[in-house]
């Protein structure tokens, strides 16, 4: 019944998974492909944690911080681009973005 | 012990349930609030493993700040969400074989870690040693030795900030805006004018 170093890891392992097949299946979806990602960040915070904590070692936490400060930034840009975005085309059909190839 | 357990996989439930409901929900606006739950269960494990610090810090940043964000911005735009999920279907099996054959791989890695890699030696979830707390511990590392790392992390946020305004500011040409330099040069001579009217006669423009 102990939970051990394993049990976290494989918790992240799934929700790392969760996120990479929402980016799979939701293709056309931007807002659900950011909030994918969001999952994949929190699933290497999961990771970076639980390391940090059965190694003794605070160093992973403040790696997990730098994580979850780079999350924020990047979902701060990347709406500001989708909401630009849709003020040119009026949709977030992210497969009409290849028109933007030079 | 058997309440930690019980505690634990009740979080991790919830945690991998609500990330499974945000990539599977009809409606975006569910798929924020599902996101905030994995948080809050995702903040709830932290709090288990004693990083409590980060747990907060999880809930106010993500919570308060990046799930609001994208209920703004899932509220704000006027999107037809039903025709971006076709294709759902279509990419779902490949999308979970892939998705099986990642989940196993990782955690065949992840029961090799922890019985013969680097952390075969692990003693054990850390306890609070000496009176010092989670985030004082963190605070005597963070501005000590990783003060760079920590300042690289302000800037980060202070360009997505300004690269955020950058992008969606725009200038409307109707709008008024007052300008300072104006006003500080008025003079009587161009603001003000004197005139005499004869009684029954009206003002020109």
């Amino acid at each position: 019944m102990t939970i051990g170093l394993v049990h976290y890891l494989a918790v992240a392992a799934i929700l790392f998974t969760i996120g990479v097949l929402g980016i799979f299946v939701n293709r056309k979806n931007v807002i659900v492909i950011l909030m994918s990602v969001e999952l994949i960040l929190l699933a290497v915070n999961i990771n970076l944690v639980s390391f940090s904590v059965f190694l003794h070692d605070v160093v992973g936490q403040i790696y997990a911080l730098i994580v979850l400060t780079v999350a924020a930034a990047e979902a701060a840009v990347g709406l500001a681009i989708l909401v630009t975005f849709f003020r040119i085309r009026g949709d977030i059909a992210v497969d009409d973005a290849s028109v933007m190839r030079g | 012990m058997v309440l930690q357990a019980i505690t634990f996989y009740l979080l991790a439930a919830t945690t991998i349930g609500a990330g499974l409901a945000v990539i599977s929900a009809r409606n975006p606006v569910h798929s924020v609030l599902f996101l905030i739950a994995a948080f809050f269960a995702a903040a709830g494990l932290f709090v288990l493993l004693g990083a409590e610090f980060l747990a907060m810090i999880l809930v106010v940043v993500y919570v308060g700040a990046v799930a609001v964000l994208f209920l703004f911005v899932v509220m704000m735009l006027d999107v037809d969400f039903a025709a971006l999920r076709q294709g759902f279907a279509r990419y779902l099996p490949i999308g979970g074989l892939i998705a099986g054959l990642l989940t196993i791989e990782m955690v065949v890695v992840a029961v090799n870690v922890v019985s013969r890699g680097a952390a075969a030696k692990s003693l054990g979830p850390a306890l609070p040693a000496g009176g010092v707390t989670n985030a004082e511990a963190i605070g005597r590392v963070l501005y000590t030795d990783y003060i760079y790392v920590f300042q690289a992390a302000g800037m980060v946020l202070l360009v997505a900030m300004i690269g955020a305004i950058v992008l969606t500011l725009k200038h409307r040409a109707r709008v008024k805006r007052q300008d300072i330099a104006a006003q500080v040069m008025r003079t009587p001579a161009t603001g003000m004018r004197i005139v005499t009217i004869k009684s029954g006669e009206g003002v020109d423009a």
